[in-house]
């Protein structure tokens, strides 16, 4: 079942829509705003608000990367490990990453704090090598500044 | 304002990197040329935009006046205009600044393209990781629609326009416009089939234009100050300024808003560059005093693509250069069509293998024949190609130090 927030918040993106699809990247970004993911139920009801079938919706939530079918952590890191931020160290963010989390690279933390992800060129390449935490975006990192970010993000290490 | 007559697009920009306020804009003369262009018939605007030689800024630099003039102009009903702000070109960063730095001078362009080919309904389709540039453009076209400049009978013109801000859901596809006006239908973004044109039928199959996003602030200047003056800023035939960029292995990573043309720099402590973007071949030394323009680019033997150059000194390897490059596109090809889909995973692995010292005879020539087998017109899109951009050039360029790797199986840059 939709909440009632979400169902109003997914009304609000259909009115500003021509036919009810063009809202479907939106309204799916709505469930995921309230859950961190999209379930599967919500991926139905979802499907039934916009009349499209759940595996056509489904085809176009997994064609996303940033459209969650899985869980996430209550935190999800984006590094880019794209070409400038290759040249300039991201191989040592992601290590330093990986052992604080003890997770690999595509995984949440056994606490479910964290999920660290990779994601392409963050077009930040003046300040690489580069990482997002919930949409904030930080330059110029280095192993050490990680170890920061994610205090500030409530990482009890 | 003086440096607006060197760099339009950048010289209001705050050096706190705020966004220009309406206000802060509308003091330097912003708006003025949406009150002159409303005044004009929409096919003079397509004139005077053609004649000023604007190429497109995506990428592929086609005269952006050419672009809007396939437009059906007799044709009744909705009619829609696209800001392409999907920057996810890896090495590009020119459109953040842009979109973050003065969201007005955006809209201000959106608004006379889109009454140059007469459409009433517009798009800024944004990636997500542009978070503040989602939150300042918001807020840009708040006041934009409180002041007028935006909705019903703009300054009682009879012209009517509303801009809506998409915030995609992140794939590289999603620049490619066809793909973008799938990913705006809602639907996977998969290339579409050209002909036709987006301009005949585009978006829910209506006459549209995509146009990128640093292209589209170009405009009110153009419209300000005439297509002489335009052309004037330029060192060469293409006309304007261009934001170009710089990252990788240099001391001052950035942006600089510099006339088109400008030149590569000479005495560069350089492997090579790749100037726009990751889909276009390696410069090396020799290149560096080519004019960075579309055409003379191209006589290089590469593209200037975005403009925005990422430099790679000679202690990084180009094989692992190009593993990072085709793994990217390997990831991020949208698999519509077979050969981008099963191909550049197959790039990428033995790239992987060359480069761990796995390397198989026959290897380079299977890299060889991706090259032809992903080269134009056999895909359905210009990723695949754009990928084998700087494979193929790699092959020439960097060959002995692929072979080094077969023979001594391993990277000799890990060495020390």
């Amino acid at each position: 079942m939709l909440s009632h927030e979400e169902k109003i918040e997914i009304e609000e993106e259909l009115k500003g829509a021509p036919f009810k699809r063009a809202a479907s990247i939106d309204a799916l970004k709505v469930v995921q705003r309230h859950r961190g993911w999209v379930d599967d139920q919500g991926l139905k009801d979802v499907a039934v608000m916009l009349e499209m079938t759940p595996s056509e919706l489904d085809s176009v939530a997994t064609f996303y990367n940033l459209i969650f079918r899985r869980p996430v952590g209550s935190h999800v890191i984006l590094v880019c490990n794209t070409i400038t931020c290759w040249m300039m160290g991201c191989d040592s963010l992601l290590k330093r990453l990986t052992e604080r989390l003890g997770v690999p690279l595509g995984a949440t933390s056994a606490d479910g704090g964290f999920t660290l992800l990779p994601v392409p060129c963050l077009g930040a390449c003046d300040q690489s090598p580069v990482m997002m935490v919930d949409g904030k975006l930080y330059g110029g990192l280095t192993p050490e500044k990680v170890d920061e970010v994610l205090k500030e993000h409530g990482w009890k290490g | 304002m003086e440096g607006l007559n060197e760099k339009p697009l950048t010289a209001l920009m705050r050096p706190d990197k705020a966004a220009l306020s309406l206000a802060e804009y509308e003091r330097a003369g912003g708006y003025q040329a949406l009150r002159k262009a409303l005044k004009l018939a929409p096919v003079e605007i397509q004139r005077v935009v053609k004649e000023s030689n604007l190429r497109g800024r995506g990428g592929a630099g086609f005269n952006t006046g050419m672009k809007w003039s396939f437009v059906p102009m007799d044709s009744d009903g909705t009619k829609y205009l696209i800001a392409n702000a999907d920057e996810m070109e890896p090495g590009t960063f020119k459109d953040r600044m842009l979109l973050e730095g003065n969201p007005h001078q955006l809209i201000e362009g959106m608004i006379i393209s889109a009454f140059a080919i007469v459409a009433t309904e517009a798009y800024i389709f944004l990636r997500w990781e542009y978070a503040l540039a989602s939150e300042r453009m918001s807020k840009a076209l708040s006041e934009a629609r409180a002041k007028g400049y935006l909705g019903r009978d703009i300054f009682s013109s009879g012209f009517s326009l509303d801009i809506k801000l998409h915030v995609s859901a992140g794939r590289y596809i999603c620049g490619e416009e066809t793909a973008l006006l799938n990913a705006l239908e809602g639907r996977r973004a998969v290339p579409r089939a050209k002909p036709p044109f987006p301009q005949v039928s585009g978006l829910w199959g209506r006459p549209t234009v995509v146009n990128n996003v640093e292209t589209l602030s170009n405009v009110p200047h153009i419209i300000a100050n005439g297509d002489e003056w335009y052309r004037g800023l330029s060192r060469s035939k293409d006309g304007g300024t261009k934001i170009y960029g710089v990252s990788g292995k240099v001391k001052r990573p950035g942006l600089w808003e510099l006339p088109m043309g400008t030149t590569i720099g000479e005495g560069l402590k350089l492997r090579c560059l790749i100037p726009g973007g990751a889909s276009t071949e390696f410069l090396t030394e020799e290149h560096y005093s080519v004019k960075m323009d579309f055409d003379s680019v191209m006589e290089a033997g590469s593209r200037m693509g975005t403009g925005t150059m990422i430099a790679v000194d000679d202690k990084t390897c180009p094989v692992g250069v190009l593993r990072n490059l085709e793994q990217f596109f390997a990831q991020e090809s949208c698999g519509w069509c077979t050969p981008c889909r099963e191909g550049l995973p197959w790039v990428e692995k033995t790239l992987s293998a060359i480069e761990e010292g796995r390397a198989k005879p026959g290897d380079l020539e299977v890299l060889e024949m991706h090259g032809t087998s992903l080269w134009i017109g056999r895909t359905y899109c210009a990723l695949a190609p754009g990928a084998m951009e700087p494979l193929r050039s790699g092959l020439k360029l960097f060959r002995s130090d692929f072979e080094r790797h077969i023979k001594e199986k391993g990277c000799p840059y890990k060495a020390h």
